[in-house]
C-alpha cells in the first residue's frame, strides 16, 4: 500500500464524499468524515516522512508515463502543504458536529459533510498533482464546494457573499485555464516538469508572456491579494463558523502554493522574475495589503470581519516573503503559511464557540465574556498574541525569519514596514481583548456558559500547537527550509 | 453578433434562446475545426440542457432584467485589458493547422499512432479522456457531483410531505392544453432515450460518451416533466433514488480505479482489469463511461427537479397568500 500513498490522499476523501449519502444520519456521517480525514492526515504524515527520507515520489495515474498520462509528483513542498491541510481539516472537523447543530438545518448536515470532504479532495488534488490541467480540474472541485459551503450560512447575506465569491473565483479560474491553454499551445504538454524544460525554448514569445500574466492574475484572485481581496471578508464573515475556520486556515494557502509552484517550478526563477517586474509589483501590493487590511480591520464591528481582514494582511506577509526571492524569504513565507493556519484555525474555531453560546460575533456582544467563557477567551488572546508575533508563539518565528530575509537581501525599509504592520495587529487584537475582559457583562443577558468540550478540545489543541511550534521550531523550520532550498535548487 | 445581442437584451427569455443559438453556432464552429467530440458536447450542453435549466430558473424569477443603477466602467476597463491581453497573446502563436506546431509534435503523435495498440479504442478522444487522462475525467465527474450537491444544498426545501392538490388540478388543466406537444413528444421521448444509450455505448467508436449521453438522457426526462408535470415524473424517477444514483456513478468510476489498485497496478490502470491488457482497457473505459453517464444524468435531473419543486412550492405559497388576502378583504 505504501506505493499508493500519493493517490490515496486524494481518492480517500473523493470516495468518502458520495458514501456520506448512504449513511444519512448526522452523527454517523460526522464520525465517518472524521475517520476519513484522520486517515488522510496519517497518510500525509507518512508521505512527508517518506519524502524527507528518500526524495521526490512520482506516481503515474493509470500507469501511463508522464507527458502522456497524469502524474502525481510529491516533493517536500507538496508534502508540507498536504500535512497542513489535512491536519487543520481534521482538527476543525472535530468541532463540526456541535457547531452545525445550531447553525444548519438538520437535513443539510449530510450535504455539509459531503461538501467538506469534496473541498478537502479539491485542495489535496491541487497540491499533489504534477499536471497543469489536473490543477484546474481540482481547483474547480475545491472552489465549487467552497461556494456551496459558504452559501450554507444562516445569515441571508451569506448567499450574496457566496455569489460574489463565485463570480470572482470563476474569473480567477478562467484566467488560470486561459494561461494553461496558452502554455499547452506553445509547448504541446501539460505536465509541469515537462513544461519547465520545454518552456526554455519558447520563453521569449508573447504568448508565453500572456500566459504568465493570466496565470499570475488568476492565482492572485484566488489568493485574495490586495486589491483583489474584495470577495474574502464577507465570505468568511457570513459562512458557517466551521467553514470559516476551515477555509481561512487552508484555502488561501493552496493559492500561495500554486503561485510558488507555477513561478518556481514551471516558469523557472529566472523567467518569473525577469520578464515582469513581478518582484517589485508583488512586494508593493503585499506591503500595501498589510497596511490597508490591518487598518480596515481596526474599524470593523464584527469580530469575524476583523479576523478576515487580518487574513488578507497575513497573505500580504506571505507575498512579501515570496517576493524577496531568496531561499530564506520563501522559507519565511512557507513558515508563515504553516503558522497562520494554526493561528487562524484556533481563532476562528474560538469564534465558532462564541457563536454557539451567544449566537453572534458582534464585538459589542463580547462584553464580559472574559469571565464567562475563560477558556475560549484565553484561546483568543493567545491566538491574537501569535498573530501579532509575540515571542514564544509561532507568529514570532515566521516574522523573525521574514525580518532576517529582508535584512539579508538589504531591504531595510521592508523590515521596518513589517514591524509597523505588526503594531497595527496589536490595535485590533486589543479591541477584542478590551471588550471581553474590561467591560462589564451586557445587562439583561443570562450568564453565558463555557463552550462544550468538543469545541475546547480542537481549539486548545491548535493553541498548544501555536505555543509548541513557537518554542520547538525544529519540525516546521526544517521542512520549510528543505522545501524552499529544493525550489532554489540548493542541495542541503 | 449573438453575444452582443445577449448582452444588450433585457428580456431574459430572449437571452436564453439566444444562448441556445450561440451554443449551437459554437458547436458548428467546432465541427468546422474537426473537433467532433467537443462539438457534440457543446451542442448537448450549451444548446440543450443549460437552456432548459435557465428556463426553469426564469419561471421563478420573472422575465425582465432589473434596471441597472450604475454604469460599470471598471468592468468595461477590465474586459478591455483582458481582451487586449488575449490578442497580444495570440500574436506569437503558431498558425492554425501548422504541422510543426508544438501541439502536434510532442504528446499527440503517440496518442494518434499507438492508442489503437495500447488502448484498443478507435476514437482517440475517448482513449485520451478515458484512459491516458482518466484521472482528469474522474475529477470532472467529481466537479459535476459537487455542483449537484451545491445546488441541492441551496435549493432543497425542508422536508414536508404535503400534496398540493389544488395545484395538481390546475397543472392537469394546463397540460390538457398542449395536446399536440404532448403527443409529439410522447412519440419522440423513447427515441431520445434510445439515442442516449447509443451515444453512451458507442463512445468508443464514434463521437460520444458518458457526458453527452447523460445530458441527452436527462434532457428527455426533463422534456417529459415539463409536459406532464413534476408529480407524474417523480412517480417514475424517485428523487431520493436519483440522488443515490449520482453518488453511485462517481463511486463506480472510483471503484474501477480501486480495483486496478487491488490488482497490483496503479490507480485507474485498466491493464490490470483483465488477463489481456486491451480487453482490460475496454472493460475499464466501458465501466467509467457508464459511471460518468449515470452521475451526469442523475445530477442534471436532481437539479431540475429541485428547481421545479421550488417553483411549485412558490406557486402554492403565492396562491395561499392570495387566498388569505382575498378572505381578509372580504
Amino acid at each position: 500500500m505504501l506505493a499508493h500513498l500519493p493517490v490515496l490522499q486524494v481518492v480517500l476523501p473523493l470516495m468518502a464524499a458520495p458514501l456520506c449519502w448512504f449513511l444519512n444520519r448526522s452523527k454517523l456521517v460526522w464520525i465517518f468524515a472524521l475517520i476519513v480525514s484522520a486517515a488522510t492526515c496519517v497518510n500525509s504524515i507518512l508521505l512527508l516522512m517518506e519524502v524527507m527520507k528518500s526524495g521526490t515520489i512520482i506516481y503515474e495515474l493509470g500507469g501511463w508515463e508522464a507527458p502522456w498520462g497524469i502524474e502525481y509528483r510529491i516533493d517536500k513542498l507538496n508534502a508540507f502543504l498536504l500535512l497542513i491541510i489535512s491536519t487543520i481539516g481534521t482538527v476543525v472537523l472535530f468541532a463540526a458536529n456541535t457547531s452545525i447543530q445550531k447553525e444548519l438545518d438538520e437535513d443539510r448536515h449530510t450535504l455539509f459533510y459531503s461538501l467538506y470532504l469534496l473541498s478537502l479532495t479539491g485542495m489535496f488534488g491541487i497540491v499533489a498533482t504534477g499536471d497543469a490541467f489536473n490543477v484546474f480540474v481540482f481547483l474547480e472541485i475545491s472552489s465549487l464546494s467552497a461556494y456551496a459551503l459558504i452559501a450554507l450560512g444562516r445569515d441571508r447575506r451569506a448567499l450574496w457573499a457566496a455569489y460574489q465569491y463565485l463570480i470572482m473565483g470563476t474569473i480567477g479560474a478562467t484566467f488560470i485555464l486561459i494561461g494553461i491553454g496558452m502554455l499547452y499551445q506553445m509547448t504541446g504538454t501539460l505536465n509541469m516538469s515537462d513544461l519547465a524544460t520545454r518552456l526554455v525554448d519558447v520563453g521569449h514569445t508573447r504568448t508565453v508572456f500572456a500566459a504568465f500574466a493570466f496565470l499570475i492574475v488568476g492565482i492572485c484572485l484566488k489568493l485574495a491579494l490586495f486589491p483583489l481581496h474584495l470577495w474574502l471578508p464577507n465570505a468568511y464573515a457570513y459562512a458557517p463558523s466551521i467553514v470559516t475556520a476551515f477555509l481561512a486556515a487552508t484555502a488561501t494557502k493552496v493559492a500561495v502554493y500554486l503561485l510558488i509552484r507555477f513561478t518556481f517550478t514551471v516558469f523557472g526563477i529566472s523567467f518569473s522574475f525577469t520578464t515582469l517586474p513581478l518582484q517589485s509589483i508583488l512586494m508593493v501590493l503585499g506591503l500595501v495589503g498589510v497596511f490597508a487590511a490591518s487598518i480596515t480591520a481596526i474599524y470593523q464591528q464584527n469580530v469575524k470581519h476583523i479576523l478576515a481582514y487580518s487574513s488578507i494582511a497575513q497573505v500580504g506577509y506571505m507575498i512579501i516573503g515570496y517576493s524577496i526571492n531568496t531561499s530564506t524569504g520563501v522559507m519565511a513565507s512557507l513558515l508563515h503559511l504553516f503558522n497562520h493556519a494554526l493561528m487562524k484555525g484556533a481563532l476562528f474555531l474560538a469564534l465558532g464557540a462564541v457563536m454557539y453560546r451567544i449566537g453572534s460575533v458582534q464585538l459589542s456582544q463580547f462584553q464580559g465574556l472574559g469571565r464567562q467563557m475563560p477558556l475560549t477567551m484565553s484561546a483568543i488572546v493567545i491566538g491574537g498574541l501569535s498573530l501579532i508575533g509575540v515571542p514564544l508563539t509561532v507568529g514570532f518565528v515566521s516574522k523573525w525569519y521574514l525580518l532576517i530575509a529582508s535584512v539579508e537581501a538589504g531591504m531595510w525599509p521592508v523590515a521596518v514596514l513589517i514591524l509597523l504592520g505588526s503594531l497595527l495587529a496589536i490595535v485590533y487584537i486589543w479591541r477584542i481583548v478590551e471588550t471581553a475582559y474590561f467591560k462589564p457583562p451586557l445587562p439583561g443577558r443570562e450568564a453565558v456558559k463555557e463552550a462544550p468540550w468538543t469545541f475546547l478540545g480542537p481549539i486548545w489543541a491548535l493553541v498548544i500547537a501555536n505555543i509548541y511550534f513557537g518554542i520547538d521550531t525544529r519540525l516546521s523550520v526544517q521542512v520549510a527550509q528543505a522545501a524552499s532550498q529544493s525550489l532554489f535548487g540548493i542541495n542541503p | 453578433m449573438i453575444a452582443i445581442a445577449i448582452v444588450r437584451s433585457r428580456d431574459l427569455l430572449a437571452v436564453v434562446m439566444l444562448t441556445g443559438i450561440y451554443g449551437l453556432l459554437s458547436a458548428s464552429f467546432f465541427v468546422v475545426l474537426d473537433a467532433v467530440d467537443v462539438a457534440f458536447t457543446e451542442a448537448s450542453v450549451g444548446a440543450g440542457i443549460s437552456g432548459l435549466l435557465m428556463l426553469s430558473a426564469i419561471t421563478m424569477t420573472g422575465r425582465k432584467e432589473a434596471p441597472r443603477r450604475h454604469k460599470p466602467f471598471l468592468a468595461l476597463f477590465v474586459v478591455l485589458v483582458t481582451g487586449g491581453m488575449l490578442i497580444y497573446g495570440t500574436m506569437d502563436m503558431p498558425y492554425f493547422g501548422a504541422v510543426d506546431a508544438p501541439v502536434h509534435q510532442h504528446v499527440a503523435p503517440r496518442y494518434i499512432h499507438e492508442s489503437m495498440q495500447e488502448v484498443g479504442v478507435p476514437n482517440i478522444v475517448t482513449a485520451v479522456l478515458g484512459s491516458y487522462r482518466a484521472f482528469d475525467t474522474l475529477g470532472e465527474v467529481a466537479v459535476i457531483f459537487t455542483a449537484g450537491i451545491g445546488v441541492l444544498s441551496l435549493l432543497s426545501l425542508p422536508r414536508r410531505r404535503k400534496k398540493y392538490q389544488t395545484d395538481e388540478a390546475t397543472e392537469e388543466q394546463m397540460h390538457e392544453r398542449h395536446m399536440v406537444l404532448r403527443i409529439v413528444s410522447k412519440a419522440l421521448i423513447p427515441f431520445i432515450l434510445l439515442f442516449a444509450l447509443y451515444v453512451q455505448f458507442h463512445g468508443d467508436f464514434g463521437p460520444g460518451g458518458g457526458f453527452q449521453a447523460g445530458v441527452i438522457f436527462a434532457a428527455a426526462i426533463i422534456l417529459y416533466t415539463m409536459l406532464f408535470g413534476l408529480d407524474t415524473a417523480k412517480r417514475v424517477f424517485n428523487p431520493a433514488l436519483i440522488q443515490i444514483l449520482a453518488a453511485v456513478g462517481l463511486l463506480l468510476y472510483a471503484c474501477v480505479g480501486v480495483v486496478s489498485m487491488l490488482n497490483g497496478a496503479n490507480f485507474l490502470d485498466y491493464n490490470a482489469l483483465a488477463e489481456d491488457a486491451v480487453a482490460g482497457q475496454h472493460l475499464g473505459i466501458l465501466l467509467i463511461e457508464l459511471g460518468v453517464g449515470i452521475t451526469v444524468a442523475a445530477v442534471m435531473l436532481s437539479i431540475f427537479f429541485n428547481f421545479e419543486g421550488r417553483r411549485q412550492a412558490q406557486l402554492h405559497n403565492a396562491k395561499q397568500k392570495g387566498e388569505q388576502d382575498v378572505s381578509r378583504t372580504l
